[in-house]
């Protein structure tokens, strides 16, 4: 049909890994394009190699597909090589399931994960052959579209978008279907567009920043307004209810080539409710929504059958909160048909649920590497993020891990958090000092990677008030703590380029106007910002001198309590006094116990939208110091029976 | 034991990396429910043995595998194989043949001793082809220079060029045919086409064969199981 391929056939011999834009993953769906169908073009502003792991995407890959009046195909942001070539050659932006020109497509809609991709957006927007500013595209045009994490501050890249999407997809892209799909079958008459844009500004978490009006009082936000009646004053985020009438991917994509998070994806439960305060996913996807354990076990085999994969993640925020992990996990694990050979990885584990029957069951196949997240080196600092694990908490973790015969183990950590000092920083070497001392018990050539990330202060976060740390204090405090970590042999340490957090924070919390520096950025040169060989930090300084802006009012300055913020017409569910109040508690160095085991705080999450926490078990689980009840002064002990050791390759024929 | 299996490796899914296509055929194996037998150690993975690597983007009507089973296999599943394997692999992929391999059979990187290519020469012409042609030929040596751990190494390919011969690809664009040797190492197309004109971009090649030399008898990979076989049950009686 009005497939490309043969022009990109011809040109995929001259670029590297040209396996990353054939498609053909196994479990790719057949598309079958017509004119009363709405052609989705699912865009991941990345490589392939980050982007088509993403599940999200996946999950509404699958969801149109299977809608009558509409087809869904993917792409992913061209490789630097391909796109000049694409430029000169005159190739469009191109599906990699079909191979077919965006300009088939009704919508291209992007995920944005972070910040860092937004010039690329802006890429594979041009690349698509339409103008990159929203207000300059007409009729034929397709539309623009942006779901994901980063839309609960959709300000700076407002000028750019259509439309944007707050919250769980599920549910509302079929309603936004139904909504193009009449203005695609009443034949798109001119003038249109504008009409189509003010209805999909009716339905339920769809954000059209065309329909609001914004004013300044110099540099402040004085406003954002709706511009006409029948336009939400505030978009509320869309939630599923029930996880288990999602079973999404049903059949996950298996690539050809070499992707990151290579293996079986399985989503155990969305939301968190910790209440870490730094942490922007536990606080906008709330209320907790647990799968049942059974239909995860069916996802597992299921998908373990069909996929051929030998590595299944039991995804979330916290996986180890999942009511009977250590059942599923053992039944997965000791299940004949996997043959001992299959091994699960639980990513964003906690410490203080991570017992030595976890970890002896992790390493019965092959073992996966182990990361766990303190976050912070110090109690204090741990109360001010209300992460709540003890030191005790992470030693019996760790001891837990080294005993069942790891040797070496990640731990991440934050830096630059609301009134961090020099012991707090400090604090994290000696916790991956003290890590390897444990690890020497058991192995003498035990070890530690500590890396390090700037804390960048997010949207509706109880941190969205502070001034996020400058790029010489980051510095500073990295070097500090990498001239003490040298000390220690077993301990690596990475960390994360504080220009970089630099540039996070500024598109963060950014208003309307860091639009203009994005464009500019990109007007430059600047794509593929978050791989270190193409990040560009003088691009980004220049820019926003250029635009006028102030790096000191949009990243370092503290905000007030009555300030308006630019995310003030979004609503993720919480109340504003409610993180207001959870500020102040951080600064009192007070923790806040985790709500699915322990009465409502009455955020917001739950209450405003009539939903609840869909937790299988009413109990906290093993372990744990926060939620439970426990002395937060000593925290919990880790309730443990050791289990013999399985002998290493005795899986093997 | 040890089964080696042939297939066809065309279209789309051609420019899959050797390295890409190690990890399809364990999953796809999996998938198809092959015991295979796997290594010892920290991370066991199944004894797979690929033969010599296709260049990403190349073409192929012969690449071959050598499983080793968890269990000895009946000679009629064997013959199920093909048809359980390609449905399970992806486009493009065929398996044309599966035989058991005798005990102590040569790996393939070991054994094969040559290959047999397609090589598109891509806005060539016949006249300047078959000059091309005749001055590779004729060349008393080819000598390369490569770099090998960071150490410039010179190597002569002319011995390495068995056939050379002009050729039409399947859209009847101009090329050459050429049975490239293995040992001491193995010559590539690309190298060839450098040799022939090094003003040519690179276009389409394909493998058309791979070829193990013993005592100057030239055999398919998957004849060789079937030679040794003869041989033992001769020496049997």
């Amino acid at each position: 049909m009005n497939s490309l391929w043969p022009e990109l056939e011809r040109l995929l011999g001259r670029v590297q890994k040209p396996a990353r834009y054939i498609g053909c993953e196994d479990g790719v769906i057949v598309p079958e394009h017509a004119p009363h169908k709405v052609a989705w073009l699912l865009a991941y502003p990345d490589t392939y190699e980050i982007g088509l792991p993403n599940q999200g995407l996946q999950i509404l890959y699958e969801i149109l597909n299977e809608r009558d009046d509409a087809v869904a195909e993917r792409t992913y942001a061209p490789w630097t090589d391909l796109e000049a070539i694409l430029r000169t050659e005159r190739i469009p932006l191109f599906s990699v399931d079909t191979h077919r020109a965006a300009a088939d497509f009704d919508v291209l809609a992007v995920n944005l994960s972070a910040e860092l991709v937004y010039t690329n957006v802006l890429n594979m927007i041009d690349l698509a052959g339409v103008a990159i500013r929203a207000d300059e595209r007409g009729d034929a045009d397709l539309l623009v579209a942006a779901g994901g994490h980063c839309t609960y501050n959709p300000e700076p890249l407002a000028d750019f978008i259509d439309f944007f999407v707050i919250g769980d997809g599920e549910e509302v892209v079929s309603e936004i279907t139904e909504v193009i799909r009449d203005w695609k079958t009443s034949g798109r008459t001119p003038g249109s567009r504008r009409h189509v844009l003010r209805e999909l500004a009716k339905v339920p978490g769809v954000y059209v920043p065309s329909m609001y009006e914004v004013t300044y009082d110099g540099p402040a936000l004085v406003a954002t307004t709706p511009r006409y009646p029948d336009v939400p004053e505030q978009v509320e985020k869309r939630t599923v209810a029930d996880l288990a009438e999602w079973p999404y991917p049903k059949n996950q994509l298996v690539p050809l080539t070499e992707v990151v998070h290579d293996r079986l994806n399985v989503e155990v439960f969305r939301g968190c409710t910790r209440g870490c305060r730094f942490c922007q996913a536990g606080m906008i996807t709330r209320p907790v929504r647990e799968r049942p354990a059974d239909q995860v076990r069916t996802m597992v085999q299921d998908g373990l059958r069909r996929t051929g994969y030998d590595e299944v993640a039991l995804t979330s925020l916290s996986t180890a909160d999942f009511s009977g992990i250590e059942k599923v996990v053992a039944d997965t694990v000791n299940d004949p048909a996997n043959s001992g050979q299959v091994s699960i990885s639980l990513p964003s584990l906690r410490v203080d649920a991570f017992t030595v029957g976890v970890a002896a069951q992790l390493q019965k196949a092959r073992r996966t590497g182990l990361t766990f997240a303190p976050e912070a080196g110090t109690w204090r600092m741990r109360q001010i993020i209300n992460k709540l694990i003890t030191e005790e908490d992470l030693y019996s973790a760790v001891d837990s891990a080294y005993s069942q015969g790891w040797r070496r183990m990640k731990l991440y950590f934050l830096t630059g958090l609301p009134s961090e000092t020099d012991e707090d920083t400090l604090g994290i070497a000696e916790l991956a000092t003290n890590c390897v001392e444990i690890g020497k018990r058991y192995n003498k050539s035990a070890s530690v990677t500590v890396s390090v990330g700037g804390f960048v202060p997010k949207p509706f976060t109880p941190f969205q008030w502070f001034g996020q740390n400058t790029v010489d204090e980051l510095s500073r405090k990295v070097f500090l703590l990498r001239d003490e970590v040298k000390r220690n042999r077993g301990v690596q340490m990475k960390w994360h380029d504080p220009k970089a957090t630099l540039v996070e924070g500024i598109a963060s919390r950014g208003d309307r106007r860091i639009g203009r520096v994005i464009e500019d950025v990109w007007r430059n040169g600047g794509t593929f910002q978050e791989w270190s060989e193409h990040f560009a930090y003088e691009l980004w300084t220049d820019a926003m001198e250029r635009a006028g802006l102030s790096i000191d009012w949009y990243v370092y300055r503290h905000r007030t309590e009555d300030e308006v913020l630019p995310w003030d017409h979004i609503s993720a569910g919480l109340h504003k006094d409610f993180l207001w109040q959870d500020w102040r508690d951080a600064l009192a160095e007070v923790g806040l116990e985790d709500c699915r085991w322990t009465p409502c705080y009455d955020c917001g999450a739950c209450t405003g939208y009539g939903i609840e926490h869909i937790v299988a078990s009413a109990t906290a689980p093993a372990g744990g110091s926060q939620g439970t009840n426990q002395d937060h002064s000593h925290g919990g002990a880790v309730p443990v029976s050791i289990l013999p050791r399985a002998t290493v390759g005795a899986a093997s024929r | 034991m040890k089964i080696r299996l042939v297939y066809s490796k065309l279209g789309k899914v051609r420019f899959t990396s050797h390295r890409d296509m190690a990890r399809v055929w364990e999953r796809c194996l999996r998938k198809a429910d092959i015991a295979m037998a796997y290594s010892e150690g920290f991370s066991p993975r199944p004894k797979l043995s690929f033969g010599l690597a296709l260049p990403t983007g190349g073409e192929s009507l012969a690449e071959y595998l050598d499983i080793t089973l968890a269990h000895e296999w009946e000679p009629s599943d064997i013959s199920e194989l093909p048809r359980r394997l390609t449905a399970s692999m992806p486009t493009g992929i065929d398996v044309l043949e599966a035989v058991a391999l005798p005990l102590g059979v040569d790996s393939l990187q070991q054994a094969v001793t040559s290959c047999t290519w397609t090589i598109e020469m891509v806005g060539t012409t016949i006249e300047r082809r078959s000059a091309q042609i005749a001055a590779v030929l004729d060349a008393p040596t080819l000598r390369v220079t490569r770099e090998r751990k960071g150490k410039p190494v010179e190597d002569d390919l002319r011995p390495l060029i068995l056939v050379l011969d002009p050729t039409e690809m399947p859209d009847g664009a101009l090329g050459v045919l050429a049975e490239l040797g293995t040992k001491p190492r193995a010559v590539r197309p690309s190298e060839l086409l450098t040799a022939l004109d090094p003003s040519l971009p690179t276009g389409r090649i394909r493998r058309l064969n791979q070829w193990i030399t013993v005592d100057g008898a030239r055999r398919e990979p998957l004849a060789v199981g079937a030679a040794v076989d003869e041989r033992t049950e001769v020496g049997a009686r």
